[in-house]
């Protein structure tokens, strides 16, 4: 017992530590272990990763050849004549994901700072807990709901209100179907918020008392030493937290899959209805036949995978330009 | 210690669970492919196993491209598809594959109008629906065919499946053979470039769509349309006659069509006078030699009784049950199917 624990002091303090530095054969034996099962894990998950972005390559290398930058330029998306472009979907996939953030991160945020902030503290868990219930719905269930619960809902209501006041834009013309664009983002939002939350939520938490009572110290108004204090300092941390909703947003399937309409087009209203990556994966991946579909399809979901890290790339790249006290946040 | 013996009780039984036991002695026979007729397949698996306890079925709907695949690698030892393999597919599997029609479907144009009168389509109107062009209910065609009917100017908002589908590919072969332009324009195939619509998941998506959407049209399966009670319209066959879609006008499509020797058959814009027109068979497909010999001999022998006593179920399911003759052509192919070059079915 003693050896082992004397191990575990050892290791913590980093994998260079000599294996003689620690008293006896069979602790030196248990740090090798210990760090080839380590190494090997990391190894592993790593191999996964280059693993999974090598199959896509090779799966979808008769798509690369036959259409090579073409694919992603292109809108049309033919499977009986063999052509395919990818640009309406990923179009679908970053629009309903930037609206799907626009809803939920000023809910989020509002939501968090109540129950770090304002709320009085028996208010806390229950809230919380519900919020956080809200992650835990499965998303065809979701789905479900907004077809039979929102949908009509954006079509009786939402769109003809919006067509009538802000018609002028283009975003919002056309016919109200309900599906569509909007109800994409909608479900989207509703779905990320629970993460954005309480991810929010921990890191207005994790904010020194200090910051806020020097600011109001100084004379600052509630909302002041929010904005000041708190965002401020723990900004890094609150995009972190957005980008964990993003990812979210970004490869949902299902649910968006069962609002969004399903049409390949880039079209200006929200009305209109769209298709995401993730949807096109789900619709067609089972009944495609030719290898020439397969191979596109598959070519979908590495390009899904480079606008996930590119998206994630840039918000990483964020964070760093804005800078910030060391605290990195969670990740 | 006591550490041990718990170590040694959990290795022991976990090595036991893995050692097959006398319920392992069955054959496992599996099979892979289409969504549309799982729940008929799975009913025969059941009811199999009266017949012979021997044998066990593991099927996976994955879906007809997946069935195609799995038989082409003979990772399955049969596959299932809702569309019949292309020459260029059958060439690349390496051996020869017989498609073996099971049962029949349909597919039915749903809709979504106040009162939900009966209504009657002709291919023609259909296809120009689908294409966009009649864009509102009371458009003069679709009012010639339904006189008696309260048709608005609402506008159709046009519904099909998202989700590549046998449904899907029976639909628009339909349309294909009735309007040249669909055929030139969009083609067939279990996706398609749809020219107008909304796409909805599955069967349950188009109708979820079409039973919120006032002024929707859709297409869903007659299994499907039956079960959840939705309005099916009339549609008008090669005879001339306005026929609603039930088991048997599916069936009387499956009997007006001379069978080709490979059942590689479309079945629609059948030319039977109470044929509905948009029926299609469902496949099993099998290697003419087999590589097994026990998995082959139990193979053909389920084949002979789904075609003959497992025919008592599709009604039930809803599926239409094969005509007599095309079950007569299933039983010579069914005896040409051989391990190493002799015949598995001989003596029946």
């Amino acid at each position: 017992m003693a050896a082992e624990s004397t191990a575990g002091a050892g290791t913590a303090d980093g994998l260079s530590l000599p294996p003689r530095a620690v008293s006896g054969k069979r602790a030196a034996l248990g740090d090798r272990v210990y760090t080839v099962l380590v190494l090997a894990s990391v190894w592993l998950v790593l191999s996964l990763a280059a693993g999974l972005v090598v199959a896509l390559i090779w799966e979808s290398w008769e798509a690369i050849r036959s259409f090579g930058f073409h694919f992603l330029v292109t809108s049309q998306w033919d499977p009986v004549a063999g052509e395919f472009g990818a640009l309406p979907f990923i179009y679908g996939t970053l629009v309903s994901s930037a609206l799907a953030l626009l809803i939920a991160v000023p809910l989020s945020l509002g939501a968090a700072i109540f129950l770090a902030e304002l709320a009085p503290s028996w208010v806390r868990p229950p809230i919380s807990f519900l919020i956080e219930m809200l992650a835990a719905v499965p998303s065809v269930v979701y789905g479900l709901w907004g077809i039979f619960v929102l949908v009509p809902w954006l079509r009786d209501w939402v769109q003809p209100i919006l067509g009538r006041t802000l018609g002028f834009l283009p975003l919002f013309q056309g016919p109200p179907y309900g599906i569509g664009m909007l109800a994409a983002g909608m479900i989207l939002s509703i779905m990320v918020v629970p993460y954005i939350t309480s991810v929010s939520r921990e890191i207005l938490l994790a904010v020194p008392g200090a910051q806020r009572e020097a600011a109001l110290g100084l004379g600052a108004t509630r909302w002041e030493t929010t904005r000041m204090a708190v965002l401020r300092y723990g900004r890094s941390g609150l995009i972190g937290a957005i980008l964990l909703g993003l990812g979210r947003a970004l490869g949902e399937t299902m649910a968006v899959t069962m609002v969004i309409g399903n049409r390949p087009e880039i079209a200006a209203s929200l009305f209109a209805p769209g298709y995401t990556m993730a949807s096109v994966l789900a619709n067609e991946f089972t009944e495609a036949t030719s290898d020439l579909y397969v191979s596109a399809l598959v070519e979908i979901g590495l390009l899904l995978l480079v606008v996930t890290v590119v998206v994630n790339g840039l918000a990483r790249l964020l964070v760093w330009t804005v800078g910030g006290p060391a605290r990195g946040g969670r990740e | 210690m006591p550490k041990r013996s718990f170590l040694t009780v959990t290795l022991l039984a976990i090595t036991l669970a893995w050692l097959p036991g006398p319920a392992d002695a069955q054959l496992l026979m599996n099979g892979a492919g289409a969504t549309f007729p799982y729940p008929i397949y799975s009913k025969w698996f059941e009811e199999y196993i009266k017949v012979d306890p021997e044998v066990r079925f593991n099927y996976q709907s994955i879906g007809s491209g997946g069935g195609i695949r799995q038989i082409t690698e003979r990772t399955v030892d049969f596959g299932a598809t809702d569309g019949p393999m292309t020459d260029e597919q059958l060439k690349k599997a390496p051996g020869e594959l017989f498609h073996i029609p099971t049962v029949l479907g349909a597919v039915v144009a749903t809709y979504n109008l106040p009162g939900n009168p009966q209504l009657s389509f002709t291919g023609e109107v259909l296809a120009d629906v689908f294409l966009g062009k009649i864009t509102k209910w009371n458009d003069p065609r679709i009012k010639a065919l339904n006189p008696s009917a309260n048709l608005s100017d609402q506008p159709i908002v046009v519904v099909h499946r998202s989700d590549g589908s046998g449904t899907t590919y029976i639909w628009v072969d339909y349309l294909c053979k009735i309007s040249p332009e669909w055929d030139q324009k969009v083609g067939r195939g279990t996706s398609v470039k749809w020219p107008v619509g909304l796409g909805g998941k599955g069967n349950e998506g188009v109708a979820g769509q079409v039973k919120n959407a006032p002024g929707s049209l859709g297409y869903v399966e007659l299994a499907y349309a039956i079960t959840n009670k939705l309005p099916a319209a009339k549609i008008r066959n090669q005879a001339g006659r306005f026929i609603e879609p039930t088991i048997e006008s599916t069936t009387a499509a499956g009997a007006a069509k001379s069978m080709p020797a490979d059942f590689r058959v479309s079945l629609t814009d059948s030319a039977g006078p109470d044929a509905y027109p948009v029926a299609s068979f469902t496949w099993l497909l099998v290697y003419k030699d087999q590589p097994n010999e026990t998995k082959g001999r139990s193979l053909v022998k389920f084949l002979w009784w789904a075609i003959h006593d497992g025919q008592k179920h599709p009604a039930a399911l809803l599926y239409a049950p094969l005509p007599a003759p095309v079950v007569r052509d299933i039983e010579a192919k069914n005896k040409q199917i051989t391990f190493s070059g002799k015949p598995l079915l001989a003596a029946q």
